[in-house]
């Protein structure tokens, strides 16, 4: 381990990015992420990487786009108008599969909303901004620490999958200062992006995939021609209309990450193995859960707590086992209600969702949630 | 726990103090926590920063009940003495800004705004005044520590008028 520092979170996703790789930022400041942007543009030229400030958010998701094309692993960052305006071209990796990681620290919206407030009000946003049907993986930190490692798993994700990743932080966690020991950096697990491994001559088409359904598109500028679009395309990575590939090119950009899905689902379960009652939180909100359930348990109330760090691909697996198991279950959002709608359907009716909604820019505090799960004890199975 | 919230208008430097008081705190083993809320305003608007330090891991990142407010504005003083201990707490206000002292009973008046223009030089050092002030009074942390760490955060040819700064503030009270 590295010397103790006191580190913001969005400090620690920029350290995080570094040491995934990451030798390229574009993007455009916005609170309450620019202290990603501002660490990157000191950081990122003292290890040969480029930092730009481009014109407005759009460019910022057009230039790492560029940039992930030519080799380079990326990262942009921004809160929620900007995260609005880059949907488009985050559908467009998505369907050219280029890997990116895009960063969004939530604030209160919709629109301008509360720049410098926290709110989890961008969850079905991470899902589902992007017309068409294509999967996503977004990862949601609780703390700073957890922050990098987020990060560097999200840049993983995205080379090895060949997929936008949603870094999903909140401004309660990217502007939290707390203690962080990093690890060595040799002891960071960085995944390096495929590279083709025949010539055009033996056969290379840059859109076909491997046996894991990721393709292995090249790199500009290492000697194969290759054509990107966002129209679906075969093998060759040029336009086809045809049903069958179509069918088939959707079907593989759900199946390379649906394969993976346990791999990629990371959670914590606290105070489980008896829990008659269960608290699913997330982000910033699952430390203040977290303070609720351990004062709930010291009044003897069997209460456990799952904490999701995947959000997207849903943990579905998850929380229908812990849903056969307790009375009911308890989601407090800082939203008006969406991660919550995702548990109903996963616990399938096996036990009572409960939704704790704020969104009035100040986070729950530990009694707020204890006094919710006190209630808890009046509902029935 | 002890739970510190620094409190002003934008640009006072309420953040930076606690950054470095917390800083301050972690590098004598403890647990810390540092946040803030402000307004979309680069200056001026509402400035708070929080402290929590523990020697065990800290989830909630907020303060729940603070033992020490200090406000370097009417406002501010009028709004977080509130939430203090009527027994325990301490509200510590820059006696000049805060002509209105709130009904509580243990008030620390300090002109730190005052000490920064006449003694350091600038009013830019209230925020590194105050942090001595909070050193003292909180007994939670060292001055040889809070050296350390302002050193540390402030731009090197800052570094002499902002140790003065601090130990005008630690000698005020």
């Amino acid at each position: 381990m590295t010397d103790m520092k006191l580190m913001q979170g969005n400090e620690a996703c920029a350290a995080g990015a570094i040491a995934a790789g990451v030798r390229f930022f574009g993007g455009y400041p916005i609170t309450p992420s620019t202290e990603i942007a501002e660490t990157m543009a000191k950081d990122l030229p003292a290890v040969g990487g480029h930092f730009i400030q481009m014109e407005d958010e759009i460019g910022g998701m057009g230039v790492v786009l560029g940039a992930a094309l030519a080799g380079q692993k990326v990262l942009t960052a921004t809160s929620g108008p900007g995260f609005s305006l880059k949907q488009e071209l985050i559908g467009y990796a998505a369907c050219a599969e280029i890997p990116v990681v895009i960063v969004d620290v939530q604030r209160v919206g919709p629109s301008t909303g509360q720049p410098t407030s926290p709110s989890q009000g961008d969850v079905m946003q991470a899902r589902w901004g992007t017309h068409g049907d294509h999967p996503m993986i977004v990862l949601s930190p609780w703390s700073v620490r957890e922050t990098f490692d987020a990060t560097v798993m999200a840049v993983n994700y995205a080379e090895r999958f060949r997929t936008p990743v949603i870094l999903l932080m909140d401004e309660i966690v990217g502007h939290l200062r707390e203690n962080v020991q990093l690890p060595e950096q040799e002891k960071i697990d960085v995944y390096t992006r495929r590279q083709p491994t025949k010539t055009r001559e033996q056969g290379y088409q840059p859109y076909k995939p491997e046996a894991d359904l990721v393709p292995n598109p090249a790199a500009f500028g290492t000697g194969y021609r290759i054509h990107v679009t966002g129209l679906v395309h075969d093998y060759t990575g040029f336009p086809s209309g045809s049903p069958a590939v179509t069918e088939e090119f959707i079907d593989r950009l759900h199946k390379k990450i649906a394969i993976a899905q346990d791999e990629i689902t990371h959670y914590d379960e606290f105070f489980m193995e008896d829990a008659e009652y269960a608290v699913v939180s997330y982000g910033g909100v699952a430390r203040t859960a977290y303070e609720a359930v351990q004062q709930a348990r010291r009044q003897g109330i069997k209460v456990g707590m799952v904490r999701l760090m995947t959000i997207w691909p849903f943990a579905d697996k998850v929380i229908e086992k812990i849903a056969g198991k307790v009375k009911s279950i308890l989601v407090p959002e800082l939203n008006y209600g969406q991660l919550v709608n995702e548990i109903k359907r996963a616990a399938n009716g096996q036990c009572e969702v409960k939704l704790l909604a704020k969104y009035n820019t100040e986070i729950f505090t530990p009694e707020e949630i204890l006094s919710e799960i006190e209630k808890l004890q009046g509902g029935s199975k | 726990m002890k739970q510190l919230r620094l409190s002003g208008s934008g640009g006072q430097g309420v953040i930076t103090a606690a950054i470095i008081f917390a800083e301050a705190a972690m590098n004598e083993g403890k647990q810390v926590v540092q946040s803030q809320s402000y307004g979309p305003e680069a200056r001026g608007g509402a400035s708070k920063a929080e402290i929590v330090i523990s020697d065990e891991k800290i989830y909630h990142p907020k303060i729940v009940s603070p033992d020490i407010v200090l406000s370097l504005t009417q406002k501010a003083a009028d709004k977080y003495y509130k939430g203090l201990d009527q027994n325990n707490g301490l509200l510590v206000v820059d006696e000049d800004l805060v002509p209105n002292i709130p009904d509580f009973p243990n008030v620390v008046k300090v002109p730190v705004t005052r000490i920064a223009a006449e003694k350091v030089g600038k009013m830019l050092f209230t925020n590194i005044v105050a942090l001595g002030v909070l050193v003292k009074l909180s007994q939670l942390i060292s001055l040889e520590s809070a050296k350390k760490a302002v050193e540390k955060r402030v731009p090197p040819h800052t570094i002499e008028q902002n140790m003065k700064a601090l130990q005008l503030g630690y000698d005020a009270v």
